[in-house]
């Protein structure tokens, strides 16, 4: 039983679905007698409401429900068991942040609502916000993601001072909002005490289980069913306050009820990334060997709830430095709760050590490849651990040659054609590896088809296509005749589909399934009318928690900066990755080109801007809140290292949805510098930066 | 989205009378621009006239210019042989304009009447004299990074959008306008209005008129023009800084030159005195960057946008050397 080290590029099975229109989005169903909510946000960012005028509102045609705080169902989300506080229901009259649900509206149409919506006077008392880190509530979170979020091992201080090399600088990145292609949608329907929700999720069970808690009944009186999801990168990761919303309005006006976010409201309570302030001190002898790395971080949260955007973790151990140190803080703003956006922490993380790692290599007048490569740790430096498997050392030599770096001229200035002066950049990519439990029913039928079936969603990375032809390859049966089915709570347990986890998780579960079932084919028994059907599920082993496990990868890139306009052009990234086992080259090729796509973007142009004043968010659109278009982006020239990983879990990849993002800015950036000799230590990168 | 009565109107006049007796009543030709503000809940029109029915789409080539109808969309005019040959600024404002699916929906007329991108402007939960008079200005001491440096006033520092208008005012363009006392001309020069005191009036069109088309003059000598536009991406995107010139050269001579500016006023900004100072001249560095100092005089930046004096000028120079090398 064998499978290739970087699988066929087969075309995704979903494809001919997606592009004739027959793939159903959440916002697709149209349900017997269903009506349309909108939600109204508050337009102040902190202060509480005064007074609402709902008679206009009321006599709207088509108006069926306006629901307010006055007279909204009570739930009260903070008494269950799980952490809620980050849900607005329509409770109270505080305000805490920009466009907080304050309203929801029901009516017979879409229009009519939108309309009821923009009748409603809200009439607000306001506070000042808070939106500076320096001056807010600040405080040490206790854990970040399960771990210590302040570590320190060996004695950094002193080892800093007694480096003859020392780099001592602040970063900052900002607050960015996901803006997937589809807007988060929800529609929710109630028959006799059981709630189907339609939803764009990456994590059905997660949806179940969050809104049994919050309306308080069974979690088996949940059906979320969410198979395609157009774009998530972590805010779909959990069910925020629309998806109670909707069921709410689905209770109160007894029909189904639709909901989808528009896209200014996508700036409100789906999630953002944290804007992070980041102070890293290294300590290098002479020969650029570390001696010390310390990792500072400040990022912020919300007025009530915390999320820690956990830069550390890119650092920690990365290098092979014996002393070290990280410390996360959070700052109390008026803004929603941060949550999780691909690669987090590990990719603004990697946009200060990075940075920091170039601005070393100028200082001691060395290679900032050879830099890396000195330091180049073979072991965990933090536990000692052996790695499951790594080639970063290969993606260096792969991406390098590539590139031609070794043609670099690092003297500042010193390329120019015409107007642009040209600058080369390279940074190092690392992303930890996650893998949860997760559960497949497999039926081998009579006919010889094999039907894979796990509750996790197709977001656009592929993962119908990678299941069914990692079982294909493993039983060595045609990948048409393999099915794999996904995307609802009728079917076994699967993991949130974030932290790319998905494909080692469930990958596993795979592996798991084919050997069970080629096991049973062996015996040459008869196979059942019904099939042969294998309930399966995987899990972490202790064996795995004995290596350290991470994906790796280089970047390097090429930039024209024009010298009388500072703007700056992405010419060239040649990158190589060590993901482990590469499932499909194709998909997987997509993700690292996405990756990458969407670490220039926010090298050189993501940002949400909040008026310093109001905390009101003054870009919430497609227009203003910049994202590259096509013409921002080069050539992207990625190579899959070939890896042969046994320890890291069965299936042997290491997820490579989010290492792609991972140092991509601080490449842009230090090739900037090549360029320009201006150090831009806060992104997004613009033309005011370098004129 | 308020609801909004329709009307296709089959020509100019039952256009205007139904405009001018519908209270609230707006034209809609490409919509780019309405139905964007309309979602934003800053236009609450009651009566929504579609125009594009009336024939004033044609490109119309003459012996002394080109008529460019005030609805020929704006990828057509771009596309033009003519304009592409001898306005070539023009061509490459429109190039350089949003996307290719706006370009193709919108209009000559419509892009020169299109609104600002200020965000106060579009949040009704914000403070704008543009938008309610007498309501102050939130961009002074906000988010002001895209905005004015020059034409700016207490009241408003609103950036003007459009890069055609910039175009447009280089080659001293005449705007044709349809009333109900028949049609009348103006320069577009002459055309937009400073926001002083009253931010909301934006140009010189009386209630109900149209713009019926805008007509391009050859200039006088063979000419060439450019138009560059800075901007924060390559595409989709407004200018933070941009520059339309046009030259005549006589033996390494300038023998007539005029430029405009854009992104950085409330108005396509035309500074006759600087560009007059440049002719009769043999180009050069010195004489090009003492245009560019008279062109930005009186520039006043808000904080954020403090960096568009040095770009405006650094924008300007490379046009005028462009042409003029």
């Amino acid at each position: 039983m064998t499978q290739p080290l970087i699988g066929k590029a087969y075309d995704r099975v979903d494809g001919p679905d997606k592009v004739t229109g027959r793939a159903k989005y959440a916002a697709d169903n149209a349900l017997a007698e269903m009506v349309y909510a909108v939600v109204v946000p508050s337009a102040i960012a902190s202060g509480r409401i005064l007074d609402i005028d709902d008679g206009p509102a009321s006599r709207a045609s088509g108006v069926l429900a306006i629901l307010t705080h006055r007279n909204a169902p009570r739930v009260d989300p903070r008494k269950n068991k799980e952490n809620e506080a980050d849900l607005y229901l329509l409770q109270n009259d505080a305000v805490l942040f920009d466009r907080q649900p304050v309203a929801v509206v029901v009516a017979t149409t879409f229009e009519q609502a939108t309309h009821v919506a923009n009748l409603l006077r809200l009439r607000y008392e306001q506070t000042e916000p808070q939106l500076n880190m320096q001056s807010a509530k600040r405080f040490v979170p206790e854990k970040i993601f399960d771990k210590p979020g302040t570590f320190t091992r060996g004695i950094p201080i002193a080892a800093l001072a007694n480096s003859s090399h020392r780099v001592a600088a602040t970063y900052t990145t900002p607050t960015e909002h996901h803006n997937p292609m589809e807007p988060h949608a929800t529609i929710a329907r109630w028959d006799a005490g059981r709630l189907t929700l339609y939803d764009s999720t990456q994590w059905p069970f997660g949806v179940r289980q969050r809104m049994a808690s919050v309306f308080g009944i069974e979690g088996g009186k949940v059906r979320v069913v969410s198979p395609f999801v157009g774009g998530a990168f972590g805010s779909k990761g959990t069910a925020w306050s629309h998806v109670a919303l909707t069921a709410m309005a689905a209770k109160v006006v007894g029909r189904p009820v639709r909901l989808v976010l528009t896209r200014p409201q996508m700036f409100g309570w789906v999630g953002h990334r944290p804007q992070t302030e980041q102070h890293v001190q290294l300590g290098a002898g002479n020969t650029g060997a570390l001696q010390a790395v310390t990792h500072d971080v400040v990022s912020e949260t919300s007025i009530i709830d915390e999320f820690v955007e956990p830069c550390g973790v890119f650092s920690r151990d990365l290098y092979a430095v014996r002393n070290y140190s990280m410390s996360h803080t959070l700052a109390r703003l008026n803004v929603s709760k941060p949550t999780y956006q691909r690669g987090p922490g590990e990719s603004t993380g990697s946009f200060a050590m990075e940075s920091a790692m170039d601005e070393l290599a100028y200082d001691l007048k060395m290679d900032p490849l050879e830099l890396r490569l000195r330091n180049y740790a073979d072991t965990s430096p933090d536990d000692g651990l052996p790695y499951s498997s790594k080639r970063l050392r290969e993606c260096y030599t792969r991406a390098a040659d590539r590139f031609g770096w070794s043609g670099r001229n690092a003297e500042p200035r010193s390329m120019r054609d015409g107007t642009d002066l040209i600058g080369l950049g390279m940074a190092t990519a690392s992303r930890s590896v996650h893998r949860a439990a997760a559960s497949a029913r497999f039926v081998y039928a009579p006919d010889g088809t094999l039907t894979i079936s796990s509750a996790t969603i197709e977001q656009g990375t592929g993962s119908p296509t990678v299941y069914a032809q990692l079982a294909s390859e493993l039983l060595d049966i045609p990948l048409d005749r393999v099915h794999f089915v996904w995307g609802s709570t009728d079917l076994p347990f699967a993991p949130i589909a974030a932290g790319s986890q998905t494909s080692g998780s469930l990958g596993s579960v795979v592996v798991a399934g084919a050997t069970r079932l080629r096991d049973r084919l062996a015996t040459g028994e008869n196979i059942p009318s019904a099939g042969i059907v294998l309930d399966v599920s995987d899990e972490p082993t202790k064996d795995e928690a004995e290596y350290a496990t991470q994906a790796f990868g280089a970047h390097f890139v090429e930039v024209r900066v024009d010298a009388n306009f500072g703007t700056v052009k992405v010419e060239r990234v040649v990158s190589a990755f060590d993901g482990g086992r590469i499932l499909n080259a194709k998909t997987a090729n997509s993700q690292f080109v996405g990756s990458i796509v969407w670490g220039i973007g926010m090298a050189l142009f993501e940002r949400t801007q909040f008026d310093s004043r109001s905390a009101r968010i003054m870009n919430a659109n497609l227009g203003e809140y910049l994202v590259p278009t096509n013409a921002d982006i080069p050539d992207i020239d990625v190579s899959m290292i070939e890896s042969d990983d046994r320890h890291v879990n069965p299936a042997g990849v290491k997820g490579i949805g989010e290492v792609g993002i991972t140092g991509c800015a601080a490449a842009i950036a230090n090739a900037v510098y090549n360029a320009t000799g201006i150090r831009v230590r806060s992104l997004p990168i613009r033309p005011e930066n370098l004129l | 989205m308020n609801p909004f009565a329709y009307l296709r109107a089959p020509d100019a006049s039952s256009a205007m009378s139904a405009r001018l007796r519908t209270p609230g009543a707006q034209y809609i030709a490409g919509g780019t621009n309405i139905l964007d503000l309309m979602k934003d809940d800053v236009e609450r029109p009651a009566l929504l006239i579609d125009i594009n029915s009336l024939e004033l789409s044609r490109i119309d080539a003459r012996d002394d210019g080109v008529l460019l109808g005030a609805l020929a969309r704006m990828s057509d005019v771009a596309a033009h042989a003519t304009i592409r040959a001898r306005f070539s600024a023009v061509a490459m404002a429109l190039d350089e304009t949003a996307s290719p699916q706006l370009r193709n929906m919108g209009t000559i007329g419509g892009n020169l009447l299109q609104r600002t991108r200020c965000a106060y402007f579009r949040d009704p939960a914000t403070a704008c004299n543009k938008r309610v008079p007498g309501s102050g200005c939130g961009a002074i001491g906000g988010e002001n990074r895209t905005h004015a440096i020059l034409g700016t006033s207490d009241r408003c520092i609103a950036t003007h959008a459009s890069d055609l208008a910039v175009a447009l005012v280089a080659f001293d363009a005449i705007v044709h306008i349809v009333s109900s006392q028949g049609m009348r001309t103006v320069p577009i020069r002459a055309f937009y209005r400073l926001p002083e005191a009253t931010p909301q009036l934006e140009n010189t069109l009386a209630p109900g008129e149209l713009i019926a088309g805008v007509f391009l003059p050859f200039p006088p000598f063979p000419a060439r023009s450019t138009y560059i536009k800075v901007r924060d991406r390559a595409q989709y995107e407004f200018a933070l800084s941009s520059a339309a010139v046009t030259v005549s050269m006589q033996s390494g001579m300038i023998a007539a030159v005029d430029f405009a500016l854009g992104g950085i006023a409330t108005v396509p900004w035309h500074v006759p005195a600087a560009a007059a100072s440049l002719i009769g001249q043999t180009p050069s560095t010195e004489r090009l960057e003492n245009a560019a100092t008279t062109a930005l005089e009186g520039t006043r930046g808000y904080g954020q946008n403090d960096f568009k004096i040095v770009l405006a000028r650094r924008t300007l120079i490379r046009a005028l050397a462009a042409v003029t090398a």
